[in-house]
């Protein structure tokens, strides 16, 4: 080719490997490295004819060719940054911005023995050993192009240990905040659950301004023997925002991971969640609320596999799509041949509430076991008819009764977010949304 | 009535005096695909231009398409330069001389199966030299349909006495291009089903390939056009319950219905195909397009199917809802067992305003078979008020076998509201437990359950084919439990 710019996935193998021959990294992290950046070599950014990317174009990210941001200029001043803490809450709080790690914002507090709450950067220093038993060992070899291009590329994020039996109260607040325009950013977040332990996490993305940029971020939880592990994803980026997210869980012999998966912001989402019941008496619930409206499009692909007998897993994933708004739900149940007493059920509702909304939903289970108990659910539809004039004879004017209506609605998904705080801030913000874009009287009006 | 197999015996020799093709024998076309191919099917066939046209076409098309891999089964990669695509009706001397020369246990099927025994050397290919009872019912059929204005025949006699209706609705709603099996079957199709019926003419009973004993050795490619003008009804039944000899290995048949303004089209399929055996040698390969298109208001197509046979199914029935107020229905039984493989469902496309549809599947894995629903419910914009409900239910008998269920929901109009539910559990011993403690045999007590699970299914189908249909799953599902 005579094109004279290179594509973008040229100027990121060029960036990783002017990154990789400066770095003096420990063997396994350049082996891991490497073996990504080949990944990134041979698939490049996703295509439409993939079946797994046939709804979501990502084009518009290949476009725009977002660049790390250089490491050693000094940190923005965010006076803003107090607006993203969850009042209520007192855990620990770990702070990126612009995906790096404030110092000034953040504030860990004292912890009990046996756990840790750090940066990963810090982590590859202080415990080596740990990361290299566990960094990147939870995805799958045959990941996507934005997961190759997260862990070629990996330099911070949240790294979260607890030991053995070791249990924290309170939730650990993970936020990354931006606030510069045109950044790809790569948060890389590993958490550690080892046997008996219980822990809470948030991990929470919000921008400060309406400038666009890329979030491409990867968590790794590993639930350790009869642990539980609670995963919030907050996503609230701005409307020029691309996010894509991948978040890969490892659920061992008896132990539960409770995942929500909160999607109110961004213009181009795509989220990846996949869950493996690698042992015997696991337990997964994905619990997850998307909200698109203008011209927003939200994706969540979810895979849980169910490797072992004896497992559980629920999931229930409900969508409000308002404007232009287009959700694309993809979840897939997989039980392997011998994983005897799996007991899956999955559901999604979409609620269509605009002319120019769409929803795209595929629940799939995919069985190799017979003595299984396996169910899903896909429904798009809109508000009922008779709960709406119900609520008008109670005097109760149109847009108000949809309003309840939609709110209801969401509010399923949100009555299992056990925290408060974080459940009002979520409440606030669908509210808000409502009301500002009056979206509800688009149908009929 | 001249017999269909001299007509092309002279009609061979006809295209063959006429220099279509010279490098090529009369009557047996060498394995291969190429444009004299083509030219000596339609030469033969003695189709007008167009046809000949619209198949090179499709051939043409064809050359630029790859198989499709996306289903979700294993399939040994077919090499279609060694394919017949064209033989003459099999003369009687080249079929089993009795029944005696049949493989028994297909006898002891048919045995099960209670068919009787004229029908039953008709199946197994047997020559027989006296007249069917079924040829002569098949005439006094014919003449009475025709008295109410219903065209009923093969596709190769429509082409040369009705080619307007043909050229208007052949390919309308599976066009050439549309898929590579569809696009190979556009090219080289042999025979099929040819079906009319005008304007508020309610067809006065099932029509059927059966008793249209002509056309069911048709071979590996079939067509299949159904037209139900305004305001008419057809009802269509396809293949039969009792298992067919044949050693093609590829089937590739596409069916097209056209229901005008409030007219109503149902299709019922009892496709029982060679299934390989237990090691999974052999089997027909059974990739079908099958599609019907709503065309004006009030219509309705619906699809009613049992799928028991094949070693490989491929087939999705689909409806174009285009009409307002027009309704898709799918309704579908699967079996796979032993080493089976299925990958069926359906799609809807809820085009006009307050079209509905309905899709039930019930799919029974057994053996080591493997089997999945793959559907699509679409609804575009301006399809107001489009309502569908979507049930598929899998029931896994053994521990080796598989069932997936692949819905795709794509909705752009708020006022839509769509249903998914699906579910997949093993068959229950409690069920099984309670029959066996009433005296049944374990053999039967699954194929109750089985039934049982079925019953939504079997309703839809014509009263005698569900009573054949049921015992069918029975004779299917043998050594499933044991």
């Amino acid at each position: 080719m005579n094109n004279p710019t290179p594509d973008t996935t040229t100027r990121y193998l060029n960036v990783m490997r002017t990154r990789n021959s400066a770095a003096r990294e420990a063997t396994w992290l350049r082996a891991l490295r490497q073996s990504a950046v080949e990944r990134f070599a041979e698939t490049g950014f996703p295509m439409l004819q993939e079946e797994d990317w046939k709804y979501t174009d990502v084009r518009p990210i290949e476009r725009a060719a977002f660049m790390p941001l250089p490491q050693d200029a000094a940190l923005p001043a965010v006076p803003t940054a107090g607006q993203f803490r969850l009042d209520g809450l007192s855990g620990p709080r770990v702070v990126f911005i612009d995906g790096r790690f404030s110092a000034s914002l953040s504030a860990v507090g004292p912890l009990p023995e046996g756990a840790t709450v750090t940066t990963l950067a810090d982590a590859l220093n202080s415990q080596p050993q740990v990361l290299e038993a566990h960094l990147g060992r939870y995805l799958p070899a045959d990941g996507h192009g934005f997961a190759a291009l997260n862990t070629a590329l990996l330099a911070d994020g949240a790294f979260i240990h607890l030991g053995a039996g070791t249990r924290l109260e309170q939730p650990i607040h993970v936020l990354y905040l931006t606030t510069a325009g045109a950044a790809l950013l790569l948060p890389r977040n590993l958490i550690i659950a080892e046997r008996d332990s219980e822990v809470t996490i948030i991990e929470h993305y919000a921008a400060v301004g309406d400038m666009a940029y890329f979030t491409n971020s990867l968590t790794e939880i590993f639930a350790g023997d009869n642990s539980t592990v609670e995963h919030y994803r907050v996503q609230e980026e701005n409307r020029a925002a691309f996010h894509v997210s991948g978040v890969h869980v490892q659920i061992n012999r008896s132990s539960r991971v409770i995942s929500h998966a909160l999607d109110l912001g961004g213009r181009l989402v795509r989220n990846d969640l996949r869950a493996v019941l690698a042992d015997t008496g696991g337990e997964c619930h994905l619990n997850g609320l998307y909200f698109a409206a203008d011209r927003q499009h939200i994706d969540n692909h979810t895979h849980i596999d169910h490797a072992q007998p004896h497992c559980t897993s629920r999931e229930f994933y409900r969508g409000v799509l308002s404007g232009r708004g287009r959700a694309v739900f993809r979840g897939r149940i997989v039980v392997r041949p011998d994983a005897q007493k799996s007991d899956a059920r999955q559901v999604n509702n979409n609620l269509l509430l605009s002319r120019d909304a769409e929803a795209d939903s595929q629940p799939q289970l995919e069985i190799y076991a017979d003595d299984v108990m396996c169910s899903h659910g896909a429904t798009v539809g809109q508000l009922d008819e008779d709960a709406l004039f119900y609520l008008r004879t109670r005097a109760l004017g149109d847009a108000e009764a949809r309003d309840l209506l939609t709110y209801a609605f969401a509010r399923e998904v949100l009555d299992r977010v056990r925290l408060a705080p974080l459940r009002v801030r979520v409440e606030h913000r669908l509210a808000a949304a409502l009301r500002e874009r009056g979206a509800l009287h688009e149908v009929h009006p | 009535m001249e017999t269909p197999s001299r007509d092309i015996e002279t009609l061979v020799h006809r295209a063959y005096k006429a220099g279509f093709v010279t490098e090529l024998e009369a009557d047996a076309v060498p394995a291969g695909l190429n444009e004299d191919v083509i030219r000596l099917i339609s030469a033969k066939k003695r189709e007008p231009d167009f046809m000949l046209e619209w198949r090179l076409r499709a051939y043409r098309q064809w050359l630029t398409m790859r198989p499709p891999q996306w289903a979700h089964v294993r399939i040994a990669p077919i090499d279609f330069q060694s394919i017949v695509y064209y033989s003459a009706p099999k003369s009687k001397d080249d079929g089993p001389k009795s029944l005696a020369d049949i493989d028994p246990k297909l006898l002891e099927t048919y045995d099960k199966l209670g068919i009787p025994l004229r029908e039953r050397e008709m199946l197994a290919g047997v020559a027989v030299d006296a007249v069917f009872d079924s040829v002569s019912v098949a005439t006094t059929f014919k003449e009475k349909l025709a008295t109410m204005g219903i065209i009923f025949c093969p596709f190769s006699e429509a082409v040369q006495e009705h080619p307007e209706l043909v050229r208007k609705y052949l390919g309308s709603v599976v066009p050439y291009t549309d898929n590579f099996y569809a696009t190979l079957n556009s090219a080289v199709f042999s025979d099929g089903s040819f079906v009319y019926v005008p304007k508020g003419v309610r067809c006065p009973m099932e029509l059927s390939t059966y008793f249209r004993i002509n056309a069911s050795k048709t071979g590996q490619f079939e067509r299949t056009l159904i037209i139900a003008d305004e305001g008419a009804y057809v009802s269509y039944l396809e293949g039969c319950t009792a298992p067919m000899r044949d050693e093609n290995q590829l089937h590739a048949a596409v069916v097209e219905l056209i229901a005008l303004k409030d007219a109503q089209i149902k299709y019922s399929t009892v496709q029982n195909w060679y299934p390989g055996d237990e090691q999974g040698r052999g089997g027909i390969y059974n990739f079908v397009t099958k599609r019907g298109a709503c065309r004006g208001e009030n219509a309705k197509i619906s699809w009613t199917q049992v799928e028991t046979g094949s070693a490989i199914t491929w087939k999705y029935p689909s409806v174009i809802l285009e009409g307002d107020n027009s309704i898709g229905e799918f309704y579908s039984v699967a079996v796979t067992n032993n080493m089976q493989q299925a990958d069926t469902g359906t799609k809807m496309l809820h085009i006009g305003r307050n079209t509905r549809s309905t899709i039930i599947s019930k799919g029974i894995s057994s053996g080591h078979g493997q089997n999945t629903y793959r559907g699509l419910v679409k609804v575009l914009k301006g399809a107001e008020n489009a309502r569908n409900f979507t049930q598929c239910d899998s029931l896994l008998i053994g521990d080796q076998c598989g069932a997936h269920t692949f819905p795709y929901v794509e909705v752009r109009n708020p006022t839509a509201r769509v249903e998914h539910e699906a579910m997949t559990s093993k068959i229950s011993e409690d069920q099984l437990f309670y029959l066996q403690s009433r005296g049944l045999a374990a053999e039967d007590a699954v194929s109750m359950v089985v039934n049982g699970f079925c019953k939504t299914v079997f309703k839809e189908l014509p009263m005698e084919f569900a009573v054949e249909a049921q015992k069918l799953l029975g004779v299917s599902l043998e050594g499933a439990v044991g």
